[in-house]
């Protein structure tokens, strides 16, 4: 083994003019904690919708709910990142797919996109998994109270379901924010990409990823602390 | 709205897309998925083994590999790999791997922690009284483990381990970032000489969709037919 270790390369003056190597990849890092955050804006809302339509006793949004979650399960992210970035402009109407060509941080706004489509599937999976696990007599004492099917939803099953799923949840979460990392093939500079950058640049490439690894174990911990955190904060007193 | 765009191209690069692309990603799969399967219930035995140093060894292993993009992961073992060769075989320079081994490995090494977790819960649904059994006739640890334990943990988890390996078919779309020639790697290169992105990468997700729809529909039948009654 003959790679000479430079443990110092971190403090060197990136090649891009501004910056050390550091700041490269805290520059990466604030951009794949950007685009997990707003990526999950969309999972969590679109996911909650999808999933609730899955246990509506109605089989035309079980069917459109079934449909989507097929659809976007089975199509590998990356193909989805790239439908999103190359093909989606092409088919919008001229002046359109022009624009959206030409938006300063295009691959951040496709890389939101893509992952909130993309991870709701996934969340809507768990919120109908929420909601069937609970028994059945909540529904009915629901309706039997007289609550509309809205009400049901939202006093009694949805709160309940949230909590059977936070842990789930919260793997999912992690998993969205690996996901970010796919992004790189379309050009957003996220942690993963930045310390490609950093290996083609510095030749350091042990270093680099070493670094790299770190941020996102970090990540990982601070994520599983939040959601522990909001598990016990949430939990009803006396469940359980 | 498709009035300009050339659907030929598909009928003319299917020899390239198939021959090459589709045989390349599923031989891929194929064999990262066998290999996964051997090294996760290694992982998953070690694991749930009563020896504290492989359980730990186990565990950090899985943790580390879950908490990890598999982006990443790619990038890691591409650049690692030769000199783990190196220093194997006490070379002086770091040997040279080819781009499909490297991939093989990464895959292997990856998806292994996946399907351990899998082969961990597939272990432990298996009633403790039948270990206890199998002590009593005698049998060793590893024929406890062969005859008895594993063949039911396989039955059990048989269709969690094949949608997991439905998610590793979609997961060596990402052989892209090396610039090997899988499926997607295959079609975006014709998308990329002809100028036909929209047309090929339509295509492939249409592809992509038949065969895992496909499959995770017979893993649900299969699910269904298994199903032990108990």
């Amino acid at each position: 083994m003959n790679y000479t270790w430079n443990w110092g390369i971190f403090q060197e003056p990136s090649p891009e003019g501004a910056g050390t190597y550091a700041d490269m990849l805290l520059s990466g890092l604030s951009w794949t904690i950007a685009t997990a955050l707003a990526s999950w804006v969309i999972a969590f809302t679109l996911g909650s919708v999808i999933g609730v339509m899955r246990t509506l006793p109605s089989r035309a949004a079980n069917a459109v709910g079934a449909a989507y979650v097929e659809l976007f399960r089975n199509v590998p992210l990356l193909v989805q990142m790239f439908l999103w970035y190359f093909v989606l402009p092409e088919l919008l109407p001229a002046g359109l797919g022009t624009a959206v060509k030409q938006l300063p941080d295009a691959p951040f706004y496709t890389a939101v996109l893509c992952l909130g489509f993309f991870t709701a599937s996934r969340v809507a999976e768990q919120v109908r998994a929420g909601i069937q696990s609970l028994p059945r007599g909540q529904r009915m004492a629901g309706t039997a109270m007289g609550f509309t099917t809205v009400q049901t939803y939202r006093y009694v099953l949805l709160p309940n379901a949230y909590r059977i799923i936070l842990p789930p949840l919260t793997s999912e979460f992690l998993n969205n924010l690996k996901n970010t990392s796919v992004a790189l093939t379309i050009g957003l500079l996220e942690l993963t990409a930045r310390a490609r950058s950093m290996q083609e640049f510095s030749f350091q490439v042990f270093e680099a990823f070493t670094a790299a690894t770190i941020l996102y174990l970090l990540l990982n911990l601070v994520v599983i602390a939040g959601a522990t955190l909001l598990e016990r904060t949430v939990a009803v007193p006396g469940a359980r | 709205m498709f009035a300009s765009f050339d659907f030929s191209v598909i009928g003319a690069s299917l020899p390239y897309l198939f021959g090459q692309g589709m045989v390349f990603t599923l031989t891929l799969t194929a064999l990262a998925a066998s290999g996964g399967i051997v090294f996760g219930t290694l992982l998953a035995m070690m694991r749930l083994s009563s020896i504290p140093g492989l359980t730990h060894a186990a565990k950090l292993y899985v943790e580390l590999m879950r908490s990890l993009p598999l982006v990443l992961v790619i990038f890691w073992f591409y650049f690692l790999v030769p000199y783990i060769g190196a220093w194997a075989t006490g070379s002086a320079t770091p040997i040279q791997v080819g781009a499909f081994s490297s991939a093989l490995i990464t895959f292997t090494l990856f998806e292994a922690a996946y399907f351990a977790e899998i082969m961990r819960a597939g272990i432990q649904s298996i009633p403790r009284g039948q270990t206890a059994a199998a002590r009593a006739l005698g049998m060793s640890y590893a024929q406890t483990m062969r005859l008895v334990v594993l063949p039911q943990a396989l039955r059990n988890m048989l269709p969690l381990l094949l949608t997991q390996t439905i998610v590793l078919f979609q997961d060596t779309s990402l052989v892209y970032v090396l610039s090997l020639t899988d499926f997607l790697g295959a079609a975006s290169k014709v998308a990329q000489r002809d100028g036909r992105l929209v047309e090929m990468y339509l295509f492939a997700a249409l592809v992509y969709f038949a065969v895992c729809f496909t499959a995770s529909l017979l893993v649900r039948r299969l699910q269904a037919r298994t199903a032990i009654v108990r």
